[in-house]
């Protein structure tokens, strides 16, 4: 799963964005050509995993940072992680497991030119964060295995038993000292300074509330976002390469302030196709969006006056609204037990009794569960929390199949198809329930 | 001979678990605790006095019908056939289950379990990708300590160090029966076919660990009395099979087919530990050395170097003289299928054959398999005369 979108190169002018989303793309665009440029000023290049990424970390070192999964969706979004996943089955990749890890092999076989038509240089260091899911290690170690590139493992225990064992935390803290920190500081020939980390970490903590404050801006009737499709932008620069930094810090402020102001305007959320009209329907999203067909998936909600109040997915990269911030008076603990808190590394019942206090909060009409066919992290036992929030909340829930870069696996009108009849579904229980008053 | 078949048989085809019912009715307060395949340390659930049950999946005999609801068409068959197990009443006899830290879908599975039985014991056991003693050690100690204090509860008495000593020992005995098992047919493949081989490890599955040891030596002995025809098979290992268990007759079919089966990776739990435990120590401490650096390595395990991908197997395929590896994974099952492309070019790399096929524990269809492996092992003889 992954994070941080931005709109395909060359698309059609008439795109409405808010102005900190041309903030967003111009930020992730700059990543692009730093570590397009990486080799020529030798700086030395990282790459890690969005959920448990350790980017405060990784910049102590002066690492260029890169992560594959964005430049998967990245490339799903600009329509060409499609080749890149056939020539990556063609290389002896089943057909069955995650076309992330497909689209990257197959980037990387077809000369390592990344979304922006940049080069992406050949990471100096893996740093294998194990959170949120297990093919981060079979993938990681693909990689090393053909490119030969340097790799440290940080294990990030599972939340088996839905809490933070100290146990747990002691663990990947011992990593971070015995084995992390030491492989980065071989690598990049930097020495670790602890106090240039806590300022980095300072900077995230402020980031992360401004995030915070713009994701719970969907309480607001209208809301004025959309918690899911355009949560994927607002998440973008903290969830990558830029958490920890001023610019971050400044993109967020600037972010809630526009927010804020929607808000005393009651304004809805901006769609590609502008303003959304009145709003019909608020939703719960469980699953990460599809990202071949991403506007069109979201013309499906929009034209229909559905807005995603609240989503799961909006939480791969770190869980901030239940209370977590980065804590530089304790970096490394901190560090801990923001990987160990990664959505995916929640167990199914943390998964279910998140869903319902969405639906609650935000006052949400039901949930609607978008199941990934590649991924088992997130699919495996979605039916299970679909009955279980039901069975809870006595919202409707409905469930779509689609892939996230496997444009194979995008069927237009069988998602349509389902969403009509969920938000006939929900119509239907609106007016039950008026009738029972 | 045909007997101790006959009886592992009996117990491989009871979805009821009858033989564990019938240990748990022998006395009263016994206890039984369920685990699913690759590793979980059954020596804490021995030392609590109860009986560690290895929970497959339902095989081709039992028909899924609840499980399919819960689970999407891409996703392996075991979790949904286990559920299938749990809520058609068949695991009641269970007082808990164990879910190894294997995969993403075993990690859900075993939260579902959590909301689904409700009244059960569960426990997703986490196992160390760091293998530094002061590192991933110090973690591993604490989780068996967690589930030792656990398992205490649950029988009423804290479990002590004499006993788990006494239990590593129970289960140092059965792995070295499992050894001599393995050696043995690798040395003379057609005097212990893996079609038998298969349902002698099933057993141990199901049955105390004392009387499993027995019964593999009882095997080994009654199958060593009797002479059977010698054939020019071509010699394998099977790899990829570890949780998802094939279907007794693809087994039989790649027999069949002209293969001998001399190593594989079927019901790893009873390998996991490579040799003896020391029987005096600190329990928990040799139990996480031994894993951490001398067991078996799965596509479940992180390899810390490159240079290990692919040795345990390569080890495998040299110790058994085997003439190629047959990779045969589960459909939809993520860690088998990733780490295959890596295991394949290391074999290529030196020079050992391979073919590879997927299956589901309820594949029926055994026809181009057989074929496929019967096309495999025909090239490798050709090959080896030449
Ligand atoms: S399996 Fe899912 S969570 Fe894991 S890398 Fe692929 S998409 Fe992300
Ligand atoms: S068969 Fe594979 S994917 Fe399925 S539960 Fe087992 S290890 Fe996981």
């Amino acid at each position: 799963m992954s994070t941080v979108a931005t709109p395909a190169s060359g698309r059609k002018p008439e795109v409405q964005k808010e102005d900190a989303m041309w903030l967003q793309k111009e930020l992730i665009n700059r990543n692009y050509a730093e570590l397009a440029r990486a080799r020529a000023e030798n700086r030395k290049v990282s790459a890690t995993f969005v959920p448990g990424n350790l980017n405060e970390l990784l910049m102590c070192f002066d690492f260029a940072r890169s992560l594959p999964e964005t430049n998967a969706l990245q490339n799903g979004m600009r329509k060409k992680s499609g080749k890149f996943i056939m020539d990556a089955e063609r290389e002896g990749q089943s057909e069955d497991v995650c076309t992330y890890v497909k689209a990257d092999l197959g980037m990387m076989q077809g000369g390592e030119v990344g979304p922006t038509g940049e080069p992406l240089p050949r990471p100096d260091v893996l740093l294998l964060s194990y959170t949120g899911c297990f093919t981060f290690m079979k993938w990681f170690e693909l990689i090393r295995h053909k490119y030969g590139c340097e790799t440290v493992m940080l294990h990030v225990p599972y939340q088996g038993e839905g809490r933070i064992a100290p146990n747990m935390r002691d663990y990947v803290v011992r990593q971070l000292k015995e084995s992390v920190i030491p492989t980065l500081e071989r690598i990049s020939g930097v020495k670790f300074d602890i106090d240039r980390l806590r300022e980095y970490m300072k900077e995230s903590a402020k980031a992360e509330e401004d995030l915070v404050a713009v994701l719970q801006s969907a309480k607001n009737r209208p809301s004025p976002i959309d918690g899911y499709f355009g949560a994927v932008y607002y998440i973008g620069p903290i969830f990558t390469a830029f958490r920890g930094t001023p610019e971050a810090t400044q993109y967020y402020r600037q972010l809630r302030g526009e927010i804020e102001e929607r808000v005393r305007l009651g304004k809805g959320p901006v769609t590609p196709d502008g303003e959304m009209g009145e709003e019909r329907y608020r939703l719960i999203v469980e699953g990460p969006p599809n990202w071949t067909s991403f506007r069109d998936f979201w013309k499906m909600f929009y034209d229909e006056g559905a807005v995603v109040v609240s989503s799961t997915y909006a939480k791969v990269g770190g869980l901030y609204d239940f209370g977590f911030r980065h804590d530089p008076d304790h970096p490394l603990e901190s560090l801990a037990e923001y990987c160990l808190g990664c959505y995916t590394n929640l167990n199914l019942p943390s998964r279910v009794d998140m869903i319902c206090r969405y639906i609650e909060e935000y006052q949400a009409d039901g949930l609607l569960i978008n199941s990934i066919k590649s991924c088992n992290s997130f699919s495996a036992g979605q039916l299970l929390i679909l009955r279980e929030v039901e069975k809870r909340t006595g919202k409707p829930a409905a469930f779509i199949e689609t892939d996230l870069v496997d444009p194979r696996y995008f069927s237009a009108a069988n998602v349509k198809n389902r969403l009509e009849s969920y938000f006939q579904m929900v119509r239907q229980k609106r007016g039950a329930a008026v009738g029972a008053h | 001979m045909q007997q101790i078949v006959g009886r592992c048989q009996a117990l491989f085809e009871d979805l009821d678990f009858g033989a564990v019912k019938a240990w748990k009715a022998a006395e009263p307060g016994r206890k039984a605790i369920g685990y699913m395949p690759v590793y979980v340390p059954r020596e804490l659930v021995h030392a609590a006095g109860m009986l560690p049950v290895g929970i497959l999946g339902g095989g081709d005999q039992l028909e899924v019908i609840q499980g399919d609801a819960y689970y999407q068409s891409y996703i392996c068959r075991i979790p949904r056939s286990t559920i299938e197990l749990g809520l058609t009443g068949r695991l009641d006899c269970l007082d808990g289950m164990l879910f190894p830290s294997i995969c993403d879908v075993i990690r859900n599975l075993s939260g579902m379990w959590q909301l689904m039985f409700k009244d059960k014991y569960v426990r997703y056991f986490d196992v160390p990708q760091n293998y530094q003693d002061e590192v991933g050690g110090r973690f591993y100690v604490e989780e068996l300590e967690v589930l030792r204090r656990d398992l205490g509860e649950l029988r009423g008495a804290p479990i002590g160090d004499d006993e788990l000593n006494a239990s590593i020992a129970v289960y140092n005995e059965n792995r070295r029966a499992i050894r001599e098992l393995y050696a043995y047919r690798a040395a003379r493949p057609w005097q212990a076919p893996t079609s038998e081989v298969y349902l002698v490890l099933r057993a141990g599955m199901v049955l105390p660990p004392e009387e499993h040891t027995r019964l593999v030596r009882d095997y080994l002995a009654a199958t060593d009395a009797v002479s059977r025809p010698m054939r020019d098979n071509a010699r394998i290992v099977i790899n990829g099979s570890f949780c998802e268990q094939p279907p007794l007759s693809l087994i039989k079919s790649i027999e069949l087919s002209g293969c001998y089966i001399v190593d594989d990776d079927f019901m790893l739990v009873t390998r996991w530990l490579l040799d003896d435990v020391p029987e005096d120590g600190k329990p928990l401490e040799e139990l996480s050395r031994a894993f951490l650096h001398r067991s078996a390595s799965t596509a479940a395990k992180y390899d810390a170097r490159r240079e290990d991908k692919g040795q345990f197997l390569l080890r495998q395929v040299k110790g058994a003289a085997a003439e190629g590896v047959v990779f045969a994974a589960p459909s939809f099952c993520d860690p088998a299928l990733l780490e295959r492309p890596m295991l394949q070019d290391v074999l290529a790399k030196h020079g050992v054959p391979y073919t590879a096929f997927k299956y589901a524990e309820n594949t029926g269809q055994m026809a181009p398999i057989r074929e496929q492996s019967g096309t495999f092992a025909d090239s490798i003889k050709l090959w080896s005369a030449a």
